[in-house]
C-alpha cells in the first residue's frame, strides 16, 4: 500500500499532498513523514495522535485540519531540522519538564525560514524553541503553560542565535518567560500579548537591532527585562501590573542607542528601571500609578526623557546618587505646581522630580517602612515650603503644563 | 461588674450627646464622603483614609480623653461617694469614653461605605482592617489619656503631655526611625525595624494596613520581611498582642492609680 | 453607736500634714458642725469618711462599719459636695436615676426636698442649661433622696437663695427628727449656731474642740459662735 505511493513520489518529483487521519491507510504522522519528499504538504485530520518524537528533516508543510491534537510526553513533539518548514493548525499538548533537556512542543534546530502559525500549545515545557533558526515567522499562536515554579517551566517562545525573526500576534502565558531572545539580531516582535508568566513577559539579552511594537505585557512575575543589547526600538507597548517586590515594567540593563516611544507603564512596582544605559531616548511614554515611575541609576549616560507623562506614581523619579546624569525635559508631571506666565505651554520654573524621601529610600531601602507615614507627609510638605530641601538632580527645566501637550 | 455596666450606661448617654463626639463623627463622615466624591473607587478611599485614621484618631482620643477626665473630676467624686467600687468606676468611665469614640469612628468612616455597598468595588477586608486598627488605636489612646490625666493633677500639664505623646508617636518616632536607618545603613535592619514598629502602635497600625494593600510590593525586601512575619499566625499573634498590650498596659496602670489615689 | 469614729487618723499630702492623729467620736442622731479655717483639714476629713481619701494611718468607722475599701457602707451615706458638677448632657432626672441605679434596687426615697425646691419642671432639661443655684438644689436633693442614716454636707447653703436655704434647714431638722446623723461643714457660723448640736473645731489637722455648742460658748465666754471660734483660733491649742 505504501510502496506505490512512495514509488509515485519518487517518479513524479512534483509537490504532493499527503493526508493523515486515524482509521485510514495513513493513521500516523510518522509514516507520512517517512514517505514525504521535499516540497510536499502533509494534511493531518482531526483526532488525537500519540507518536514518538517527529523529526521533520525535509522541506515540508504540515497543516492541521479540524485541530488535530498531538500529545507529547517524555519527549519533544516536533523537531524541525530542514529549511522552509511550515507548521500550522495543530494543538500540541503535554511535554513534561526535564532538568537536563530543553524539550519543546516545536523545536527548530539549525534550519532557516520556518513558519509556525496558528497553533495552540498547552502545558508544554518549552513552547516554540528556535535554535540557530534565522528568518523564521512565529505568528498567531496561543501558548499556555501552567508552570508553578521557574525550574519546572520553560519559555513559551524561545530563541537562541536566530536572526531576523518575526514574532507576531501570539498569545502567551503561564510560562517561565513569555518571549525569550538571546543572541537574536533583527527580530520584529509585535502585537503579542504576554501575561501571567512566572518570570519575564519578555526577556532578551545580546539581541541587537530588534523592534518591539504594540505588545501587551501584563502581570508578569518580574515584568520585562531588556539586557546587554543596542539599537533596540520599543514602541506603543503596554507594560502593566508587574506588581511585587523586584518586579519592573521594564528593566533596562546595559542598553545603548535605543528608543522607547509611546509606551504605557501602568501600575508596576517600578515602571522603568535603567542601569548602565547609554544614549537611550525615552519619549512620549506614560508612567501612571506605578510605585516608582522611573528609577534610573547614576551609571546611565545620556539617557533623555522628553515629553513623557508622569501621574499618580508614589515616586515619579528616583536615583541612587545625587550625581545621576540623565536628562529630563518637557515632561508632564502631575505634582508640578508651577506657573506659565509666558503661556508657551511650559512651566516657567523647573520641576525637581526626585523627592527627598525617594533619595533616602534609594540609599537605604529599609526606610521604606515609613512609606505613607505622617512624618514623610511632613517631609514632602517641608519640601514644598522650602524647595531647598528637594534634591536638585535631574531637574526638568521645561515641565509641560498640560497633558496631552497643547500647542501654544 | 454590675456597677461598671450601670456607670457605662449613663456615660454612654452623656457622651453620645456630647457635641464634640457628634462633631467628630460628622467630620469623619464628611471627609470620607468627600473622598468618595473626589476619588471614586473604594480602594483609593481606604488608602486615603489611612493617614487620617492614623493621625486624627489618636489625636482626638488623647485630647478628648484627658479633657474629659479633668472635667468630670467633681462628678467622679460624687459617684465615688456612692456605694460603687473603684474598679467598676474606672471600667465604666473608660468604656463610656472609648465606646462612643469608637462608634463615632465606625459610623463616620463606615456609613459612606455602607451607602455604596454593592455599587462600587469596596475592598471589604482592607476596610475591616482599617476600622479595626482605628478602633484599636481609640482604645489605646483613650487608655493613655486616662493614665495621663490621673497622673497629673494640673490639667494644662496633662493636656500638654497628651499632645507630646501624640507628637512623639506620630512624628518624632518616625523621624528617629529614619535616623536609625540612615546611621546604620550598613547593617541588616529588617529585624530591628520590625521590633521598632511593634513598639509604636501607630507604626504597627500603619504597617499592618499597608501590608494589607498591594502597596506592600513597593516596600521591597523590607516589606517582604514584614509580610513574611505578619503572614504567619505567630507574627500576626505577636502584632495583635502588641496592640492589645498597648491598650492593656496603660489601662492597668491607670486602673491601679485610680484605685489608689485620693480624690 | 457612733455615727463616725476616728482613731489616730493621719494623712499627709507630700510634705503637708493635713490630718494629725485625729481621734473623734461623733454620736449618732445629732447635727455636728465641722468648722475650721481654710486648709484646716475639714475636706480631707470628710473625704476620708467617704473613702475618697485613704488615711496614711489610723482607723475610721462609719455607722459601725470599718472603712476598708468595701464600698457597701456608703449606701447609708448621703453626700452633698461643695460644688455641684453633673454630666452636662444628662437631664436632672437621668442623674437622679443614675445614682438611684448605683445604689441598687429597693432604696428608700425621700422626695421632700425635691418637692420643696419645686425641681420637677427643671428635671427634664439637660444639666448644661441649668443655673448654678438650680444645680446646687439638685445636689442637695440628691443627698437627701435616699433616706441616708448619715448626711455629709459640705458648705450646703453657699449657693442657695434665702428661700431655698430656709427649706433646706427645715429638712435638716426633719431628718434629724427621724434619727439620722448629720455632719455639716460650714463657714457660716451663725447658721451652725442655730442648727448644730455639736461643734468640731479643726485647726492644722488637729481637733481643737469637740462638744455641744453651749459648752463651747461657756468655755470661751462668748455667747456668739463666731466670737467663740475666733477665740479658739487665737488661743491656739486651748
Amino acid at each position: 500500500m505504501i510502496l506505490p505511493l512512495l514509488a509515485g513520489a519518487l517518479l513524479l518529483g512534483a509537490p504532493r499532498t499527503i493526508r493523515v487521519a486515524p482509521g485510514t491507510a495513513l493513521p500516523t504522522i510518522s509514516t507520512a513523514l517517512g514517505v514525504a519528499a521535499d516540497g510536499d504538504t502533509i494534511r493531518v485530520g482531526p483526532g488525537e495522535y500519540r507518536e514518538p518524537e517527529l523529526v521533520i528533516a525535509r522541506r515540508l508543510t504540515l497543516l492541521g485540519e479540524g485541530w488535530p491534537v498531538l500529545v507529547g510526553g517524555d519527549h519533544q513533539i516536533l523537531t524541525v531540522t530542514a529549511d522552509d518548514v511550515t507548521i500550522a493548525g495543530f494543538v500540541l499538548r503535554e511535554v513534561s519538564p526535564s532538568a537536563t533537556d530543553d524539550r519543546a512542543a516545536i523545536k527548530v534546530r539549525d534550519a532557516g525560514r520556518c513558519r509556525i502559525e496558528n497553533n495552540t500549545l498547552i502545558d508544554t515545557f518549552f513552547g516554540i524553541y528556535l535554535s540557530r533558526a534565522a528568518g523564521c515567522v512565529v505568528r498567531g499562536n496561543r501558548i499556555r503553560g501552567s508552570g508553578t515554579t521557574e525550574a519546572l517551566s520553560g519559555n513559551a517562545i524561545h530563541s537562541w542565535s536566530s536572526n531576523d525573526l518575526r514574532i507576531e500576534g501570539n498569545l502567551v502565558r503561564g510560562h517561565r518567560d513569555g518571549i525569550y531572545l538571546e543572541f537574536t539580531t533583527g527580530a520584529v516582535v509585535r502585537d503579542n500579548t504576554s501575561s501571567g508568566n512566572l518570570r519575564y513577559g519578555l526577556h532578551f539579552m545580546f539581541s541587537n537591532q530588534c523592534e518591539y511594537t504594540d505588545n501587551h505585557f501584563l502581570a508578569n512575575g518580574a515584568g520585562v527585562a531588556v539586557m546587554y543589547s543596542h539599537h533596540v526600538l520599543m514602541e506603543r507597548n503596554t507594560f502593566a501590573e508587574s506588581w511585587g517586590s523586584g518586579a519592573y515594567g521594564v528593566l533596562l540593563k546595559d542598553i545603548s542607542d535605543s528608543r522607547l516611544t509611546g509606551n504605557r507603564f501602568d501600575r508596576n512596582s517600578t515602571g522603568l528601571f535603567g542601569e548602565g544605559t547609554n544614549r537611550v531616548e525615552v519619549t512620549g511614554n506614560e508612567f501612571t500609578r506605578n510605585g516608582w515611575g522611573v528609577r534610573i541609576m547614576a551609571d546611565a549616560h545620556e539617557t533623555a526623557f522628553t515629553g513623557n507623562r508622569f501621574s499618580g506614581n508614589s515616586f515619579d523619579v528616583s536615583s541612587n546618587s545625587a550625581n545621576a546624569a540623565s536628562r529630563f525635559r518637557g515632561n508632564y508631571w502631575d505634582r508640578y505646581a508651577g506657573y506659565d506666565l509666558d503661556r508657551d505651554g511650559y512651566g516657567d520654573v523647573p520641576f525637581a522630580p526626585v523627592r527627598l524621601f525617594a533619595l533616602v529610600v534609594q540609599q537605604n531601602e529599609p526606610a521604606l517602612i515609613l512609606l505613607r507615614s505622617f512624618f514623610v507627609s511632613l517631609l514632602d510638605l517641608a519640601e514644598r515650603v522650602a524647595p531647598v530641601l528637594t534634591p536638585r538632580m535631574m531637574e526638568d527645566p521645561r515641565p509641560l503644563m498640560q497633558w496631552p501637550a497643547v500647542a501654544p | 461588674m454590675r456597677g461598671a455596666r450601670k456607670i457605662l450606661g449613663y456615660q454612654l448617654r452623656d457622651i453620645a450627646r456630647n457635641r464634640w463626639v457628634i462633631g467628630y463623627a460628622a467630620i469623619l463622615l464628611l471627609l470620607t464622603e468627600a473622598l468618595f466624591q473626589l476619588g471614586g473607587d473604594g480602594g483609593r478611599v481606604v488608602l486615603s483614609l489611612l493617614n487620617l485614621v492614623l493621625i486624627f484618631v489618636p489625636l482626638v482620643a488623647l485630647s478628648f480623653g484627658t479633657l474629659y477626665l479633668y472635667n468630670a473630676r467633681e462628678f467622679i467624686e460624687l459617684l465615688l461617694a456612692q456605694p460603687v467600687g473603684r474598679g467598676a468606676m474606672f471600667a465604666g468611665l473608660w468604656g463610656g469614653l472609648a465606646l462612643p469614640l469608637s462608634t463615632a469612628l465606625l459610623a463616620g468612616v463606615g456609613l459612606p461605605f455602607l451607602f455604596r455597598a454593592g455599587s462600587t468595588t469596596i475592598p471589604a477586608r482592607s476596610l475591616l482592617v482599617l476600622l479595626g486598627t482605628g478602633v484599636m488605636l481609640t482604645l489605646t489612646f483613650t487608655a493613655i489619656a486616662f493614665l495621663i490625666s490621673l497622673r497629673f493633677e494640673d490639667r494644662a500639664r496633662g493636656f500638654g503631655l497628651a499632645l507630646l505623646v501624640w507628637l512623639g508617636c506620630a512624628v518624632v518616632y518616625d523621624g528617629l526611625v529614619l535616623l536609625v536607618v540612615t546611621i546604620f545603613s550598613r547593617w541588616p535592619l529588617e529585624t530591628p525595624l520590625l521590633v521598632l514598629t511593634l513598639l509604636n502602635p501607630l507604626d504597627l497600625g500603619r504597617v499592618v494596613l499597608l501590608l494589607d494593600f498591594d502597596v506592600a510590593a513597593l516596600m521591597g525586601y523590607t516589606g517582604a520581611v514584614f509580610q513574611r512575619f505578619l503572614g504567619t499566625a505567630l507574627g500576626l499573634g505577636i502584632a495583635g498582642l502588641a496592640l492589645v498590650l498597648w491598650t492593656a498596659l496603660p489601662l492597668l496602670l491607670g486602673a491601679r492609680r485610680f484605685r489608689r489615689r485620693d480624690f | 453607736m457612733n455615727a463616725i469614729t476616728a482613731r489616730g487618723v493621719s494623712k499627709r499630702f507630700g510634705r503637708l500634714e493635713v490630718l494629725r492623729q485625729v481621734d473623734l467620736e461623733i454620736p449618732a442622731g445629732r447635727i455636728t458642725g465641722l468648722v475650721g479655717p481654710n486648709a484646716a483639714g475639714k475636706s480631707t476629713f470628710i473625704k476620708s469618711v467617704l473613702g475618697l481619701v485613704r488615711p496614711d494611718a489610723g482607723e475610721l468607722q462609719v455607722l459601725g462599719q470599718l472603712v476598708n475599701g468595701d464600698e457597701r457602707y456608703r449606701a447609708r451615706i448621703g453626700y452633698m459636695p461643695q460644688a455641684a458638677h453633673f454630666p452636662e448632657n444628662l437631664s436632672g432626672a437621668e442623674v437622679l436615676a443614675m445614682i438611684r441605679d448605683l445604689r441598687g434596687p429597693g432604696v428608700a426615697s425621700d422626695t421632700a426636698l425635691l418637692d420643696g425646691f419645686d425641681l420637677g419642671p427643671q428635671l427634664d432639661k439637660p444639666i448644661r442649661t441649668l443655673s448654678g443655684g438650680t444645680r446646687q438644689k439638685l445636689s442637695a436633693a440628691l443627698a437627701f433622696l435616699f433616706r441616708p442614716d448619715l448626711l455629709i454636707l459640705d458648705e450646703p447653703t453657699a449657693g442657695l437663695d434665702p428661700i431655698a436655704s430656709g427649706i433646706f434647714k427645715e429638712q435638716l431638722a426633719a431628718v434629724r427628727e427621724r434619727g439620722a446623723s448629720i455632719l455639716l461643714a460650714s463657714h457660716t457660723l451663725s447658721e451652725l449656731e442655730a442648727h448644730a448640736d455639736d461643734i468640731v473645731f479643726l485647726l492644722d489637722g488637729r481637733i481643737r474642740f469637740h462638744g455641744p455648742v453651749t459648752q463651747l460658748m461657756e468655755r470661751t465666754g462668748f455667747a456668739n459662735l463666731e466670737r467663740a471660734v475666733a477665740a479658739l483660733m487665737q488661743g491656739g491649742a486651748a
